[in-house]
């Protein structure tokens, strides 16, 4: 099927189950289309495989155009590769150079545990979520849209870190493995929202523990998570939570 | 009864305490470096030992030296822990690691330029600190107060001393680089129209105090001050 020119190294990370010990093998790749996207090499590649009567690599990947959050490859040490703003998916092969050797690895953290080659855990997301990134709302009718006036420039700010699609580049990239930037996006779409504000400090508290009980690391602001998110979300996100958390502990009587 | 519940040793709590005693240890680098830069008066150190006299005499600095030592073991201690947990979120490391991608190195090395810190304060201290507040200073100047320039200036006869110490100096401005702007972010100050100015400060104020620190034990050495 493929009808390109590139040749490539692929360096794997090949893990049997999260009990055995991995290690990186090496693939020859060649007539690689320079358009194909990276997902798509790994098609081949799994093809190729196939063929021979070898085990397929295992990768997790869904949508395929950057808005579900599945895949999640560690591409030559960097989250979604080497471009910015986006995910492996919308990664293109004409990225690379012809003879290059590209070593794939799978997020690291000790909350993504490998489930099997480049397929990780992160289940360890859905929990935070469950432990408070929601509202809770009467059924019935829906509301009438403009019932609740909200600032555009504050609907705006809500917006961009709703954007966040829980793929795990942030954690996967800081080097504590911190779960910050996702939890403090969720926790910023609701805390700047009208319907957001009943829990919002439950909230944060009930999150901040969730995602310490993880196993995540600290937060020590080197910036690399904003700097590789596929969304652009901010660490002023993290500022918020910091303030949201400093406010229902020291300033709220409420205790959760 | 409420409580603070977790507060502190939640994962922000821990860095709510690295914020807040690394702003005090940046508050009191200022007054340090002001009153060591005395010494540049040039008048035999009269000038820098009568402010050394006012700080070990003092009855309000002599309390706030007791809160700068809980604040710096508190950051150094809290800072250790954080280090190594840290490590241990990510047992399995990346074959490949691209850092410089999305970061500054000195950002990623906190931990490292603080121990090298840690290091120099013991050497610091005890070429110092100790001197002035146990093992008393020798000399008087000829102002009657106790002589601390001349310790200073026997001190750094030593070449290997004036090499640590200007080397220390060279972690202090990385290490500052990234934790004057970082203690903020913490106290969840970050704002459209006041971040890009505590970052500019950030880096002034950092490369000002490492360079007068580090000018002082060349000078010395070097003979220019008398």
């Amino acid at each position: 099927m493929s009808t390109g020119n590139m040749n490539l190294t692929l360096k794997v990370w090949r893990q049997k189950n999260n009990k055995a010990k991995g290690n990186l093998v090496d693939y020859k790749m060649s007539e690689i289309s320079p358009d194909m996207s990276f997902l798509e090499m790994f098609d081949v590649l799994n093809e190729q495989l196939i063929n021979k009567g070898e085990e397929p690599i295992v990768f997790d990947h869904d949508c395929r155009e950057g808005i579900c959050g599945a895949c999640s490859m560690y591409i030559n040490g960097r989250p979604h590769g080497p471009k910015e703003g986006i995910t492996t998916c919308q990664l293109h092969m004409r990225s690379f150079q012809d003879g290059d050797t590209i070593v794939v690895e799978p997020w690291r953290a000790k909350a993504f545990p490998v489930i099997k080659d480049l397929a990780v855990d992160r289940t360890a997301f859905d929990r935070i979520i469950a432990a408070g990134g929601f509202i809770s709302v009467n059924t019935g009718n829906a509301q009438d849209a403009n019932a609740l006036p909200i600032p555009k420039f504050q609907a705006d700010s809500a917006f961009e870190a709703a954007a966040c699609i829980g793929c795990g580049a942030c954690v996967a990239t800081c080097k504590n493995a911190s779960a910050m930037l996702f939890t403090s996006a969720k926790i910023s779409q609701l805390a700047q929202l009208p319907q957001g504000q009943p829990e919002r400090y439950r909230r944060v508290q009930s999150m901040v523990a969730q995602m310490d009980a993880e196993g995540f690391g600290n937060c020590t602001n080197t910036g690399a998570c904003e700097a590789e998110c596929p969304k652009g979300i901010s660490l002023e996100n993290i500022a918020r939570m910091n303030r949201d958390f400093y406010s229902a502990k020291f300033v709220s009587e409420e205790e959760v | 009864m409420a409580s603070f519940g977790n507060a502190f040793s939640s994962s922000i709590g821990k860095k709510l305490i690295m914020g807040i005693t690394g702003l005090f240890l940046i508050l009191f680098l200022i007054v340090h470096c002001f009153i060591n830069a005395l010494i540049f008066v040039n008048d035999g150190g009269l000038t820098f030992n009568i402010g050394a006299h006012f700080m070990a005499t003092n009855w309000l600095i002599r309390a706030s030296e007791v809160i700068l030592m809980v604040g710096l073991l508190l950051h150094i201690i809290q800072g250790l822990r954080l280090t190594f947990q840290n490590q241990a979120a990510r047992p399995e490391k990346y074959a490949v690691y691209d850092g410089k991608a999305n970061s500054k190195w000195y950002s990623r090395s906190m931990g490292l330029l603080g121990t090298l810190l840690l290091i120099f304060l013991i050497v610091h201290l005890s070429n110092f600190w100790v001197v002035s507040r146990f093992t008393g200073i020798p000399t008087e100047d000829a102002n009657g107060h106790e002589d601390l320039f001349a310790v200073m200036k026997e001190t750094f006869q030593n070449v290997w001393l004036v090499v640590l110490y200007v080397l220390a100096m060279g972690s202090l401005l990385y290490h500052l680089l990234h934790g004057f702007a970082s203690a903020f972010q913490t106290l969840g100050w970050n704002h459209k129209k006041y971040t890009p100015l505590i970052k500019a400060i950030g880096v002034w104020y950092s490369i000002i105090i490492a360079v007068v620190f580090a000018a002082m034990p060349i000078a010395m050495y070097a003979g220019f001050i008398n």
